[in-house]
Parts: structure tokens; sequence; C-alpha cells
């Protein structure tokens, strides 16, 4: 694909670099972009990046690896779409994920983004590890294959490799199955979901992923789908259509949030607990839930719910979206998002950060050590806390 | 170009003389406003082309049905008396200029609901109380196009309306509606009053909003939970060209159980908003504008008014802030009504 | 390695320190019309003693050095006009103190407006502070270093009127403090002595701007804005003496545009007032429309065009998609209020030359004792023939505003030059003398305010 296929073209100028991208809604301040927080120099602000785009398409300057890292380096946390005020602001993240389809396109990525690529390509999961290794997540547990059941809960990549978010997947599972919630699992069948594929502009693996993760779901008949992931959920309920995918898809938290009305799942009663509640991009921002997570964390007894400034629209991304829990552009620093984002919990004076996306939770723990606060601030998913994982 | 029908003999022969000897804000025996009637007919100037504070309601007042108001707007035109200042009415003409391309167009061969120029509240037409209609006018850049003019009335600018009623007419026209509700009744009042008034011929059949909601509230009646509020209503002044239509305000409350409080400025003796009034140019206007409001609003408290129903964005948009701070909850007749059916306000 | 280079990387860190074409070319571009000029090195320092040292390290090597704001001045301002270093001070955003009963904040000069605001509106929300026009992310120090104005100009003036306070890294390097904060006492005035005021307006060729005490206002519960609207622009000047007189707004501009048609050759006056109570509204209002405007109501040269409608937050950026193009530029003007007619009819006659749709606007600042009037011209970016009409149009008002005896704010080099071509010679040369004495290797913003 040539540069002058750029596919906004007659948008990408229009960018003022006006700074609004970088405020969360109440104006706090111009941190709330994770990779202008990180690296603090306009090329690193999506204005400063949709120009960089723009000189590279009109070759105004030349690629280069740095500009490869500035393109990557944005997490789609889309916090510049809430507050960008023109009519194109829907398109930002599109702008760059278009300039990511054609440094792909022309082997330009950088290579830690190539080597999440391949390793999806030829694993099904971003680490590289072993394809049939996917199921091991479960071993211990007595989960059922997804045959007829009501339910398939779609586990992902990070639930079935991440060691921290293993955690959480299993604590789901053993949720669903308190509240007895009818579901299968696919178990090594299952791949990855091509969220972050799609995101870093690799539209002809997400094809196949799509492809065949529809496929297997058709073989089954599946026609409702949990996600342990908001990443999944993102693309199995907006990407997959596109590929011809059918079906209904609930993040975990939208069923228990329902459960829990219902009665059909009782809340675990804590001892008094201060909680506050991380949105994840691809829940909040992207897919607009921010009250079930809420509402299954009130729902616990003995929890005090206490809100970072930055919450919901204005949340402060972890840095981990687009592949970065993976790529880590972002990291290194101590205005590393996630360490960023975790200084803002502790200030809460919330015992327990909670988040609801396993991305979320590896970043955030891994940010919670290197600022010294295990013995402060102790981070899980809600389905660990839903769970009474310890 | 279009002329106003108005037959001189039905006025010289009223008695009453109701639509000068009724009016709210000028004070006019039926001898006196019998004189100053005569003088607007045969074009000399008339008290009542300076102090009109152009409320419509003598359209609803006239026993005859021969369009006073309109009369007095034309002479005011006719005789440069304007009511407001020139920079105001030079500012309302230019608002209505379309500036951002034209509309795209199909044909819906269906019932329409006409959203005029008020687009940006696209968002109160939802839920099951409007499901059977295709939205027009639903693009705030293009929504001039759908325009009634009607507005001008206000500003002694008949010329203006019916320079510009025909292509608005053409546009909705091309959709080829089987009818169309409109959503504002000032857009009711232009197809179903104004323009028969002036032989400006009209191709589609007009519903007014709140006949079509009567009709699907009907429909959905099984739903409905009554919404147990006292309610006060803000009539606009359009709706003094569809006083049938009006007589569904009480029928709406009827059905969704919200008791319309007894009060003083109701139906006929309604209030004006003041939208307009605020920038007249006769002497205080802006203070009288302001008792006015305080007046209606004290008479609604007075009669128990838990809420305020509004069905004009103008009166909305002129008198909400002042209800709310005076502890009465501003609210639309659509989201009203949308709530007895168990729907969340938009 | 580059020396340049490895000293900024000692004193900043090696993150906040580039040599890359991205970061070159993304700090050599304006978002007015101004043509590129590239930086030799990209700096973001934390602190006024960083900034010291690198002064100190710059005037060693020779190298220029350009502070750089919020880059929002849109007239090329903070372009490295000689290279050297462009000084990102985005970094250096701490509110330091709050005092309330005194009504001013120390903040440090990078600190946004935008921050600002929402720091008041949490923890003081009974004060304010005057926000231009700007986007938020304006930076105050940025905006002082030009002279900024905001929504508080009338009847305080200039936002470099309602400062308390300084601290200054000089071109040599040395920290300086102006105000009583010299004398190690709390920020609450600037005057007397040593207030000197060579930096503000000087957009960064005296020094940089490093910390700043703002003076706060009173913030009242209610802020509406009405509009008063004339047809007849020789009508401006009268009304606004008459508003001015009463003396209740907090902010008066008189905006004409094009686009949308309903502002096309007419003149808003927007007024902008605040109470803690509607009875506070209303006396003012009654002070305003019925008592002395009342006179062009009747007669029907004027009209109330909007009252109590909500204080719009500015949202300047809009205008640069006006074309769909991401850009505008606009010339700004000191001028006396009785300029007003001709001041707008230039910018219909003006604009029209150029095919772009005339947007003018006059601010009050203090009791009329002058208006910030600008001419805003928009263009496509990615349309060479726009910027360069907008470029030209800028030019011929820059000119029109000499002679029309007004004085440009924040001129980019093309107007500093007319000037101070026109600048009697004592003055100017005691401005030679003065950039001499503080910045003797001229290494500070060169290019800006440079005696021929």
């Amino acid at each position: 694909m040539a540069l002058t296929q750029y596919k906004y073209m007659d948008i990408i100028h229009r960018c003022f670099r006006c700074g609004y991208c970088k405020f969360p809604l109440d104006w706090e301040d111009v941190d709330n972009c994770p990779s202008y927080a990180r690296h603090r120099l306009e090329s690193y602000s999506n204005g400063g990046r949709l120009w960089l785009i723009r000189a590279w398409i009109t070759g105004e300057i030349p690629w280069s690896e740095h500009l490869a890292d500035i393109v990557y380096s944005c997490v789609a946390c889309k916090n510049c779409e809430e507050k960008c005020p023109l009519s194109f602001s829907d398109d930002i993240i599109n702008m760059v994920t278009a300039a990511r389809n054609l440094m792909v396109d022309q082997g330009l990525v950088p290579p830690a983004a190539k080597k999440y690529l391949e390793n999806v390509q030829l694993h099904g999961n971003p680490w590289g590890l072993g394809a049939k290794k996917r199921d091991q997540w479960m071993a211990d547990l007595s989960l059922e294959p997804y045959r007829d059941q009501e339910f398939l809960y779609f586990v992902g990549s990070e639930g079935a490799y991440d060691s921290r978010a293993q955690s959480a997947a299993r604590a789901l599972a053993g949720v669903l199955q308190k509240a007895g919630v009818s579901f299968g699992v696919l178990g090594n069948t299952e791949t990855d979901d091509g969220n972050e594929a799609e995101l870093l502009g690799e539209d002809g693996l997400v094809e196949v992923l799509a492809e065949k993760n529809i496929a297997r779901f058709a073989e089954h008949g599946v026609k409702k789908i949990i996600t342990l992931s908001p990443h999944a959920y993102n693309a199995l309920k907006n990407i997959y259509p596109r590929h011809g995918g059918e079906f209904a898809v609930y993040h975990y938290t939208q069923v228990l949030a329902d459960l829990v009305r219902a009665g059909k799942l009782a809340a675990p009663k804590l001892a008094p607990v201060k909680i506050t509640y991380h949105d994840p991009c691809f829940l909040g921002r992207w897919n607009n839930e921010y009250k079930a997570p809420r509402k299954v964390l009130q729902s616990i007894g003995g929890v005090q719910l206490l809100e970072m400034g930055r919450n919901r629209k204005s949340a402060f991304c972890c840095g981990g979206g687009s592949g970065n829990y993976y790529m880590d552009l972002l990291g290194g620093s101590a205005d590393s998002p996630a360490r960023i984002r975790v200084r803002q919990a502790s200030a809460t004076g919330a015992d327990v950060l909670a988040v609801a996306c396993p991305n979320c939770l590896s970043m955030l723990e891994d940010a919670v050590k290197v600022e010294g606060l295990e013995s402060k601030l102790m981070v899980k998913d809600i389905s660990e806390i839903m769970y009474g994982t310890e | 170009m279009f002329e106003l029908q108005f037959d001189e003999s039905k006025c010289h022969a009223c008695v009453t003389r109701d639509c000068l000897t009724r009016c709210q804000y000028m004070d006019l025996d039926a001898q006196a406003a019998g004189i100053e009637m005569e003088k607007i007919i045969s074009g000399q100037d008339s008290r009542v082309l300076h102090e009109c504070r152009t409320c419509y309601a003598c359209e609803e007042y006239c026993p005859t049905g021969n369009h006073p108001f309109y009369l007095i707007v034309k002479r005011q035109e006719e005789l440069g008396i304007t009511p407001l200042p020139d920079p105001i009415i030079r500012q309302g003409i230019q608002v209505g200029v379309p500036f951002r391309g034209d509309p795209e167009i199909t044909e819906i061969n269906g019932p329409v609901l006409n959203m005029g120029v008020f687009s940006p509240l696209a968002r109160l037409a939802q839920g099951k109380l409007f499901e059977d209609l295709t939205r027009i006018s639903t693009d705030s850049r293009k929504m001039h196009h759908f325009f009634c003019q009607l507005m001008y009335l206000h500003f002694a600018r008949t010329s203006v309306i019916n320079q510009r009623l025909p292509g608005v007419i053409e546009t909705i026209s091309a959709y080829k509606p089987t009818e169309v509700v409109h959503f504002h009744d000032e857009c009711y009042g232009t197809y179903t009053s104004y323009a028969p008034a002036f032989g400006i011929e009209v191709p589609f059949r007009s519903i007014h909003l709140f006949e079509h909601l009567y009709n699907r509230l009907t429909e959905l009646r099984e739903e409905i939970r009554p919404v147990n509020y006292k309610v006060a209503y803000q009539r606009p002044c359009s709706s003094r060209l569809s006083p049938d239509a009006h007589a569904y305000v009480d029928k709406i409350f009827d059905l969704i159980g919200a008791e319309h409080v007894s009060r003083r400025y109701v139906d006929e003796n309604a209030l004006c908003c003041g939208s307009t009034i605020v920038s007249q140019k006769q002497e205080g206007s802006r203070r009288f504008c302001l008792e006015l409001q305080e007046e209606n609003i004290e008479d609604m408290k007075q009669a128990g008014a838990e809420l305020c129903i509004f069905n004009c964005p103008a009166c909305m948009q002129t008198m909400g802030k002042q209800v709310a701070e005076n502890g009465i909850m501003p609210i639309w007749m659509s989201d009203l009504c949308r709530m007895a059916i168990g729907e969340t306000p938009a | 390695m580059d020396s340049v280079y490895a000293a900024l990387v000692e004193i900043v860190g090696q993150d906040y320190v580039s040599t890359r074409t991205e970061e070159l070319f993304t700090y050599s571009k304006d978002l007015g019309t101004s043509e590129p000029q590239w930086p030799d090195y990209v700096a973001a320092p934390a602190t006024a003693e960083e900034v010291s040292r690198i002064v100190q390290m710059a005037n060693e090597k020779n190298v220029a050095v350009v502070p750089l704001g919020g880059g929002l001045s849109l007239a090329g301002l903070a372009l490295p006009l000689k290279g050297g270093i462009e000084l990102d001070l985005k970094r250096m955003n701490q509110i330091l103190e709050l005092n309330e009963k005194g009504r001013y904040v120390v903040v440090e000069a990078g600190t946004s407006h935008g921050k600002l605001t929402a720091h008041l509106h949490k923890h003081a929300p009974h004060l304010m502070h005057s926000e231009p026009g700007a986007p938020p992310a304006a930076t105050i120090g940025g905006n002082l270093a030009i002279h900024g104005q905001g929504d508080l100009g009338h009847p305080y003036g200039f936002n470099s009127d309602m400062v308390s306070g300084m601290e200054v890294v000089l071109p040599t390097g040395e920290v300086c403090r102006f105000g009583s904060c010299a004398l190690g006492n709390s920020w609450y005035t600037l005057h007397p002595l040593p207030d000197v005021s060579m930096f503000m307006g000087w957009s960064g060729s005296t020094g940089i701007i490093t910390k700043v005490s703002l003076r706060l206002f009173p913030c009242k519960k209610i802020q509406e804005q009405d509009a008063f609207v004339v047809e007849d622009e020789e009508l401006v000047p009268d009304i606004l003496y008459e508003l001015t007189h009463v003396g209740m707004a907090e902010d008066m501009m008189v905006v004409s545009q094009e686009i949308p048609p309903p502002f096309n050759r007419l003149h808003y006056i927007l007024i902008n007032i605040s109470g803690d109570s509607r009875k506070e509204l209303e006396f003012k209002r009654q002070l305003m429309f019925d008592d002395r405007l009342s006179k062009y109501i009747q007669d029907g040269t004027g009209g109330i065009g909007a009252g109590g409608q909500e204080v719009p937050r500015p949202v300047v950026s809009k205008t640069s998609d006006w074309r769909k193009g991401g850009g505008f530029e606009y010339v700004g003007a000191i001028m006396p209020v009785t300029t007003y007619p001709e001041c707008y009819k230039s910018g219909v006659e003006i604009s029209g030359r150029h095919g772009i749709p005339y947007t003018t606007l006059g601010r009050v600042l203090g009791s009329g004792h002058s208006m910030m009037f600008s001419w805003t011209f928009a263009f496509n970016r990615a349309d060479e023939e726009t910027v360069r009409h907008a470029r030209q149009a800028l030019h011929e008002t820059d000119e029109k505003v000499l002679e029309l005896g007004g004085t440009l704010w924040k001129p980019a080099v093309f107007g500093q030059k007319l000037l101070m071509d026109r600048m009697d010679d004592g003055t100017l040369q005691m401005m030679q003398k003065v950039k001499h004495m503080l910045d003797p290797n001229g290494i500070m913003n060169p290019g800006n305010w440079e005696v021929a």
C-alpha cells in the first residue's frame, strides 16, 4: 500500500494541535494522554502524532524507528476523542491506526509490535507460548467444554496465559459456577481475539483471527458470550460483526451485575474495606459501560467505594492498551502511566484498587510493586473480589 | 405574491371585538377596539400596531376566524411600525438563512415527524411513542431548510414568510410523506392556519404532535402507569393558531394521570413566555417581560404545580431555568408522556 | 556526543531532551501561518534551577534559547528563528500556593490556564482568575510573555495587570524575583520596586518567566451572558461608553462575523455579568439595559439579542475548522475603542479581498481605556494558496492597525518591525539597551524585538 493511499488524508490536516486532547473532562491537567504524560514532549501528544503522521505521508519527514515508536506509543485509550472539540474527533484513533496499517504493510513497525503480531499469528497469543497450553489456566478446574450451554466463556489470551490474569480467569469461572450460570469454554480451540492486532494495524491478521473464532462459535452454535477482558469484549462486539459474527456479547461485569440484581448471585461480605475502581478504556470510553462494575462492587458487603478524581470518561489509562502491556513503549519511568495511575489510586486512601480487565490487572499490579505500595494497596480484579480470592 | 384572505365585512359586523377587548396586554373596550380595528383595516396607523406584544392570541379570540393577528402584522410591516428594534429583526431574518448545503432527501411514502428547525432536539422524539414515524430534519446543519418561518410574525415580516415558505413546503413534500406530524406547534400552525390564510398551497396533511401523542398513548393504554404529578402547562403563542389541537393537552393529561392544576393563566388566558417581548421597542419591555414571567410562575406555584410542561423550545429556553429556580421542574410534554409508559426521559 | 546535547541530558535527563527529527519537526511548527523554523535541540526542564543551568550553558556555548508555553500564540513567537534550544516549559506546572484571603495564587509558569481553573473550581470556587480566550492548554507564563488578556479584561485590564509577583530566569541565568516575594515575603504585590516590568510582553526575549503570582477575583454563584445587538457599527463606541460607565460587566466583547448568517453585518455586544443572587443580576441589568441603553432600544437601533445565556467556555479551536483546514491566525491589536467602526470595516474589506469570511472581535480592556481587537483569518493547512492569502491578509491588517492609530498586540516579526519602524528613537534605543544589558550574547528568543 502506497503512502498516498492513506485513508484519512482528507481530514488529518484538520487537527489544530490545540491541546484539548491532553485534558480530562474537568481540565485538571494536561496529563491525561498516557503517552504525553510519560514523555512530556509535544511529539507524543495526539496532536503532535497526527502532524507527524501527515508529515510522513506527505514526505516532509522520512520514516524512522523513532517515528514508528511515537506512532505505536498511542495506547488507544480514546481520552483524546472525548475531549477534542472538533467534528472529526471520532476518527482520531482511526487516523493513528490507519498510519499503522501503512507501517505494517511496509514492514516498518517497531520490533516489539512486530514480535507481538508474529506471536499472535503463529501461536494465537502475544507471548508466543504454545497454543496447546492455552487451556492450562483451567487445568485444576472442572469446567465444561462448550456444547449448548447458555453462555460461552471467552477467556482471551491474557486470561489464558498471563499468570496474574489467570487468577482472575479462574475466579470468574468460580463465580459463574457459584451463581449457577450455564456456560462452557473452548479450551485450546479458542484463539486470540484480535483486538490489539486491529489497533496495531494488522488487518489481515484480524480477519484470520476473527474468522477462526467465529467459525468455532458457529460450529458450536454459540449465541451468547461472556468475556473476561474488555479488549475481547470490544473485538467480539464491534469488530466481529464486520466479519459475519452474530452473537450477543457481554463483559463479565454486566453479567454479574444482572445476577446480583436478580438475586441469583450473593455478593460476599467483607471486613470493612475501601475500594477504588479503575475504568478500563475498552469497557468505559470504548463501550460506555461505567455502571455495571460499580454496581457489582457496591453489592459487596463492607465495601466503601472511593472514586479517583479521574474516573469514568476521564479515567487515566493504565498504559497497556493497543498491545502496550506487551510492547511496553511507555515503561521505564516514574511517569509511566501505570505508575501514575496507582499513585492516583493510592491518594484516595483505598486499600484495594479494583479492575475489570486482565491487562489493567497486570499493568497496575506491577506498578504497585515498583512504587513500593504493596503494603498499602492491593490490585484485584472484580472477579477475584466476588469469588473471595485472597 | 400571496395575499391575506381577510374578510372586512366580518369585522365590520362584529359586535364583541373580542380580538382586542380580550387582549391581555392592551386595555380597550369594544368601542375603542372597533375604532382601532377599522384604522388597521384601512391601512392607517393605530396604537395597536405599536402596542401589540405579538402573542398571537387574537387569532384564537376572533369568533369568525378572520385572522386579525395576521392583518396586524401585515400592517406593521407596510407602515414600518416594527415591534422589535431593527438589528433584532435583521438577526432574526438571517437566522433562517440556510448556509451549509442542501439536505439529502429520500422518498418516505409514509408518516414522518418533521423536526423543523429543532434538529438538535431529535433526542426528545424517541421510544415507543415515535417508533412508527420517520424523522425528517435531523441534521442541525441543514435544519433551516425545514424552518417554517412563522417566527417572523413577531418581526412584522409576513413578506419574509411568504417569500420563503413555498420552498420549505417543497422540501418537506419531496419526502412524499403520507402525513406530517410536526414536532413544533409553530410548524403545525404554519401549514394549517397561516398558509391557507394567505392562499399558500400545502400538499401534505399535517398532524399536531399532541394528536399523535394522544393516539399513540391510547394504543399503548395498557402500559400507562399514572404519573400522578400536578402539572401546569406553558401554552406557546403558536398554539393560538390551532385551538383545536390545544384540546389534546387535557386529554393527554387525563390519559397519563397528570393533574392539570387550576390556575388563572391557563388555556385562552395563557400568558406569553416573553421570548420576544423582552426585546421589544416599547419602553420598559424588558422589565415588563420579567414581571409577566414572575406573575406566570407565581400563578403556577400558587396552584401547586410540581411540573411545568413545555412543548415549545422557545418557551423552554426562555422560562425553563426560571421555572426550575422556583422549585417547579420544567419538562417536555413528550418526556412526560414517555415517563407514563415507563420510558426514561431524554 | 554533541556537547550541548550532553549538557542538556545532564541537566534535565535523557527522557526530556531530543535532537531527533520528529521532535525538531514538531517544535518547528507554529499553529498559524508562520513558516517552519527548526530548533537544534528540544528540552523540557522541570524547575527554575534547571532553566537557569540551561541558560548559563547556552551562554557558554552561544546557543539560542527559545521558551515555549502552550505554543498557542499563533504568531510564531516561540519559533526558534535562529535555531538553538526550544525550551518546553510545560513540565513546570505546579500550583504552589493558594492564598484565599489574600486573593492570589502562586504557580509555576508552565501551568495551564485549564489546570488553574479546575484547581480553583475545586479548592476555592468563590475565586477566579482571568482565563484568556485561548484553548485551556495555554500556559500562564506564556500568556504573560505576550501581555495576555482574558475574561476579566473589563474592568481589570490586561492579564499582565493582574500579577502580584514573578520569578524570572534572566538571559544570563540569574534567578530574580519581583514584588514582595523578592523580600522573602508572601507573593501579594508586584509593586512598588523592585517591579521593573521588563518581562511581560517581551515574548521571552528578555528572560524566562518561571513563577507567577496571579491575582484572583470574586467568582459569583451565577454567571450569565447577555447580548446587545446593533446594526450600525458607529454606535458601538457610544454603547460601550455607556456600559463601562456603570461598570456592571465582567467581560465585554463585540463580535461580528460573516458565518453563521445571524452574525453577518451585525455587532453583538456580549456582556458577561455575575451575581450571587437573581436580585444582584437584575440590579445590574436594570442599570445597563433600562437606564443606559433604553434610548437605543426605543429608537430601534439596538436591541437585546439574548439574555441570561450560559457563559460558554471559549472553544476557539473550532475556528480552525471553519474551512475544514486546521488553521487560523489573527491580528490582535490594542485599539482606542472609538476606532471600532473602522476596525470592523477594514476587517470586512481585507477578508473579502482574500476570499475569507470576515471575523472581527473587540474586547473591552479596563473601563473602555482600550480594546483588544482581533481580525481572524481561517485557512486550510493542506492548501498552500489559502495559507498564503491568510498570511497576506495578516500583513495588510498589521499595516492597517498602525494606519488607524492602533498598536499591535503580540505581533509576529513582521508586525514587530512595523512598530519599531515607527517608534521614536529614544524608546527604540532604550529597548536596545535593555536587551543588550540583560542579554549580552543575544541568546534569548533571538529574531524577536531586534532593533535594526
